[in-house]
């Protein structure tokens, strides 16, 4: 087992819970999507599990290891080592080309291969991007290019937050189709945050998050 | 890992390469300055110490006597009872114009002094007969050669590196020749061998003081204040650089906020960050320190001509304008930069060692009013302890505490006093778009009060030193008028011409003023005690500033002395008091009077009180009181009769024009400084106002959208920069007088030891204001010409962009 959730609790200092006893648990290769109402804690359960955040109770191991018991340190080397994240908050970096946005996470895992590199590049069309700026590409290549920069490393486990959110429809399922389609190749597990029934369909699994607990 | 770390935190730069810059310009300032300062301090120094190796002055105990010099039967009975001292003579040698200090020491009995070895070692060393027979040789530094050379009355030049400059070095016999002294003794040196069972010297030679090293009043003393003024300017200078640094390093971390989530969200662990950024902050400190130590060099050698003009002339202090290179001073000046850069950026570096991965997106300012309160009880406290250390320390350090304190406190204070004031406004304010005008002000006020305390210090320490500055010009000059009062100034060759020319002049002129004086050394220091004769304008004119009753005629028939600020000060001696000038003369004080560009003390008796107290001192330098339009027809008949070179009969007016110029040249460092303070206050605001155009899109957008046009949107971004400005300096107005009145009634009276009356000079406010609005005005001109060439497409943006 790649991932289990075993009965956590979260509540942000002052809040009512908003996660209250959630169990999931995800297999190598497998994709499951998470749907939910807004504001249900789609986000807070991501977060928790690319172990950005901590938790109140319960237990999440990812790849054998438990979380709460890793410093900054240990759970900075699970996301560079295990994790790939396609998250809103975490987009590409201004300062630095397309080609070196691709290439940042799986140089700070020591895992370059140019090979794979050059192919992802071409798989989502950004070879003539490549000395490009993110501000000066459209929503739709900037995501490709956050795809991109998370298969790049070969993660175990992929975690993505509503990736097509703000896209449009043609653009949205370009972007999935690549997505699926590389998360398949390179066998990595994909957990999902999506709002459309018709995306969560096409997953292996479906989860859905309503007060605070999964049903 | 870090290698990739690295380039991403770097490509920030390639980004923002203003930014970049600004950083760098500010590290280089603050180190410019202040390493310029310590430069200058350092060569001073180093001359000093040069110069007291180069006499073997200040290791042995010295003999003197505090009523004047020592004789020659008192030196022989010294000897006689087995004493093993060297007599030095010493005494001022005017030679054309310049005036050099002259020293005759007994050659066989001085300790070695290294210009005497180097010659002895040379390739044709002289033969010691000739050295200490008459005529004797005169050694010197090479530069004062050609002085000597062109004027015949002198013994034979040997040139020596070995010397300070403005020194002449010759044998006792030379010297009291020289000197018109014969039979008399500056001072004994007390040599380090002494035989066994030695009479005490009180038996022996009572009327004589010994004097340890320690309390021998060295140039580095009398120079002490002088050099902790131009520190506190390089230091307030640092400051000021700094401000830029902080402002700068705290926007760089607040813009990379976002890539610094990123990276860690992609594995970077927070440690490893912490230290990659320490290292890049300290590369930049290093090359901006690197830069600005290139730069202070270059600033330092091109004041160091002046300052030492200025120490030379107001100290008589050895120092030459050549600047060496030291490393320790490299060493000393890269340290100070790293730890103002660390200093400056702890904050900021704190701040992102706290802070979370995952936080709401954008930037934040850096400050809400909330914290500029606090910043300003902050300041309030500052200026508290400022004021409490000036009541308990003494001193010079009271004064500066006091300064740092205010100015430190004052720039705390400014954000929450703006803030307020903005506030008061936004309430009078009734249509929308004023009301946004001035919400907007104050949103922009945490971004921009970084440059404003810059702007605030600047203003502040330009008011209160120009203050300074001009009072003490103003009143210098009307000390001037009164002190020389005299149209025409003679000095003679000798005393037989000296008499003549006192007898040609009488019937022809309204007053002959001898001018008589001899050097004595008091227990406060050395004392010139001047002699004078009654006349009229002595009693009109001279400066007094205390004064007992019917103080002239004190003075001049019942035996009383006036005793210059200075002295007054420093023994805390005023009129109604006594002085002893030597153990038999013990006078009642009548008067104090102002007397500046000199650090020494001086008094003046009777003209037979000077003659019973150092009998034989010689008058060759006479004042004459005549009609002015008589002048200058007198000044030639004197040259031709007497066959005087043309600098020994001067103009009053060549006189004062020649004290102004030595005035200037005592303030031409601080002006300098002054103004360079300004230009890096100026500059932090065009910096801060184009890294906070960065920010302003969003803001000025959905106004921008409501229906102002871009051409209004430019001209409120001016009429901010200059409003704010406009605020600041009113605000610096009140903080440099206050400055000034610091400086002028306990710094000054510290460093220099007179107390000056302050003026106040509206003009030069006017002028200042001008000039920080025009800056203003030029730092707001390049963001406005952008708003006003945005393309809409770029506003547009903004929206398209939030999601
Ligand atoms: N940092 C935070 N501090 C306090 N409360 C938070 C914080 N982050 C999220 N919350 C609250 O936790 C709850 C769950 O938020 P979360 O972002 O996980 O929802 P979500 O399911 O992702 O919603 P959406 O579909 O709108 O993205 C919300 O009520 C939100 O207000
Ligand atoms: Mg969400």
């Amino acid at each position: 087992m790649l991932l289990s959730i075993d009965h956590v609790r979260k509540s942000y200092p002052g809040g009512r819970p908003v996660l209250n006893d959630v169990s999931l648990t995800l297999d190598q290769g497998q994709t499951l999507a998470l749907t939910g109402e807004s504001g249900s804690g789609k986000s807070t359960l991501l977060h928790l599990t690319a172990a950005l955040d901590g938790f109140d109770a319960g237990e999440i191991t990812l790849d054998g290891r438990p979380l709460s018991p890793l410093d900054d340190t240990g759970r900075s080397a699970l996301r560079r080592d295990c994790l790939a994240l396609i998250f809103q908050q975490f987009n590409l970096i201004p300062s630095l080309t397309v080609a070196q946005n691709l290439s940042i996470h799986a140089r700070l895992a020591n895992r370059s291969d140019p090979g794979w590199l050059t192919h992802l590049t071409e798989r989502l069309g950004l070879t003539d991007l490549q000395d490009r700026y993110p501000e000066s590409l459209s929503g739709g290549q900037q995501q490709r290019v956050a795809i991109g920069r998370a298969m790049a490393m070969r993660p175990k486990l992929l975690l993505a937050d509503e990736p097509t959110g703000n896209l449009d429809e043609t653009a949205s399922a370009v972007v999935l189709d690549l997505m699926l389609s590389l998360v398949v190749d390179t066998g990595a597990a994909l957990l999902l945050v999506t709002h459309s029934h018709e995306i969560a369909a096409r997953l292996d699994r479906h989860a859905h998050l309503s007060g605070g607990q999964i049903v | 890992m870090t290698g990739p770390a690295i380039q991403a935190l770097l490509s920030h730069w390639r980004t923002h390469p203003l930014q970049l810059v600004t950083l760098l310009t500010g590290i280089a300032l603050a180190t410019c300055l202040w390493s310029a300062v310590q430069a200058i301090n350092a060569e001073a120094r180093a001359s000093y110490a040069r110069a007291s190796a180069q006499l073997a002055t200040g290791q042995l105990d010295e003999l003197r006597n505090p009523g004047g010099y020592i004789t020659l039967e008192q030196y022989a009975e010294l000897r006689l009872a087995g004493w093993q001292v060297a007599a030095v003579l010493e005494g001022p040698l005017r030679v054309g114009n310049r005036r050099v200090r002259l020293m005759g020491v007994d050659m066989l009995a001085y300790p070695a002094l290294p210009a005497i070895t180097e010659i002895e070692q040379g390739t044709s060393p002289p033969d010691p007969s000739e050295v200490l027979t008459a005529p004797g040789r005169l050694l010197m530094s090479p530069d004062l050669v050609h002085l000597f050379l062109s004027a015949d009355r002198f013994p034979p030049v040997i040139e020596s590196t070995a010397l300070p400059p403005d020194l002449v070095l010759t044998d006792i016999g030379v010297a009291e020749r020289l000197l018109n002294r014969s039979g008399q003794i500056s001072r004994l040196v007390i040599l380090p061998q002494q035989p066994r069972a030695l009479p005490p010297l009180a038996s022996i030679a009572p009327g004589l003081q010994r004097i340890a090293p320690s309390a021998q009043m060295d140039t580095a003393q009398l120079t002490d204040s002088f050099h902790l003024n131009l520190t506190a300017f390089g230091l307030l200078s640092f400051a000021v650089g700094l401000f830029i640094v902080h402002g700068t390093v705290g926007l760089a971390f607040a813009q990379r906020r976002g890539m610094i989530r990123t990276l860690r969200a992609l594995g970077l662990p927070l440690r490893r960050l912490v230290w990659l950024i320490l290292g890049e902050l300290l590369s930049i400190a290093l090359i901006g320190g690197l830069l600005g130590l290139a730069l202070g060099y270059i600033l330092a050698a091109a004041l160091l001509p002046d300052v030492a003009a200025t120490l030379r002339g107001l100290y008589g202090a050895p120092i030459d304008g050549q600047m060496s290179l030291r490393p320790q001073w490299i060493a000393a000046g890269l340290a100070m930069t790293l730890f103002g850069t660390l200093a400056a950026s702890g904050h900021a570096l704190w701040r992102l060692s706290r802070m979370p991965i995952l936080a709401g997106p954008g930037l934040q300012a850096w400050g809400s009013q909330n914290s500029a309160r606090l910043t300003g009880v902050i300041g309030l406290g500052l200026i508290a302890a400022g004021i409490v250390l000036s009541f308990s320390a003494k001193g010079l350090l009271a004064g500066f505490g006091l300064l740092a304190g205010l100015l430190t406190g004052a720039a705390l204070t400014l954000p929450f006093l703006l803030s307020t004031i903005l506030n008061l406004f936004a309430r009078q304010a009734r249509s929308p778009v004023s009301q946004w005008i001035w919400a907007d002000m104050r949103a922009q006020l945490p971004g921009l009060s970084l440059a404003l305390m810059a702007l605030l210090l600047a203003l502040a320490t330009n008011i209160g030193v120009g203050t300074m500055v001009s009072s003490f010009r103003l009143t210098f000059t009307g000390w001037l008028d009164q002190r020389l009062t005299s149209e025409l100034y003679v000095t003679a060759k000798d005393d037989a011409q000296a008499a003549q020319i006192t007898a040609w002049l009488s019937p022809q002129v309204s007053a002959v003023l001898p001018i008589r004086s001899t050097e004595l050394a008091h227990e406060t220091g050395p004392l010139f005690l001047y002699g004078i004769i009654d006349d009229d304008t002595y009693r009109q004119h001279w400066p007094l500033i205390a004064q007992g009753p019917d103080v002239w005629n004190h003075v001049l028939q019942r035996g009383a002395v006036l005793i210059n600020e200075q002295l007054a000060r420093r023994a805390d001696l005023w009129p109604g008091d006594t002085m002893t000038i030597t153990p038999g003369h013990t006078l009642p004080i009548a008067g104090v009077y102002s007397d500046y560009g000199n650090p020494t003390g001086q008094a003046i008796v009777a003209m037979p009180m000077l003659e019973e107290i150092t009998p034989g001192t010689a008058t060759r330098r006479f004042g004459i009181r005549i009609t002015p339009e008589r002048a200058s027809d007198l000044a030639q008949s004197l040259r031709d009769q007497f066959d005087l070179p043309p600098a020994a009969v001067v103009h009053q007016a060549a006189m004062k024009a020649q004290s102004l110029a030595i005035f200037e040249k005592t303030f031409v460092v601080t002006s300098a400084l002054n103004v360079l303070t300004l230009g890096v206050a100026g500059f932090a605001i065009l910096t801060s106002l184009l890294t906070l155009w960065t920010q302003r899109l969003p803001q000025v957008a959905p106004v921008w959208a409501l229906g102002l046009t871009r051409a209004q949107l430019a001209r409120f971004e001016l009429v901010r920069s200059v409003l704010l400005a406009a605020l600041t300096a009113c605000l610096a107005l009140p903080l440099g007088l206050v400055l000034a009145w610091v400086l002028l009634t306990v710094v000054n009276v510290q460093a220099f030891g007179w107390r000056l009356p302050m003026h106040l000079f509206p003009g030069d406010w006017l002028v200042l204001l001008l000039l920080t609005l025009l800056a203003a005005f030029l730092a707001a001109s390049l963001p406005a010409w952008r708003l006003l060439r945005l393309p809409p497409a770029a506003l547009l943006r903004v929206f398209a962009d939030e999601r």
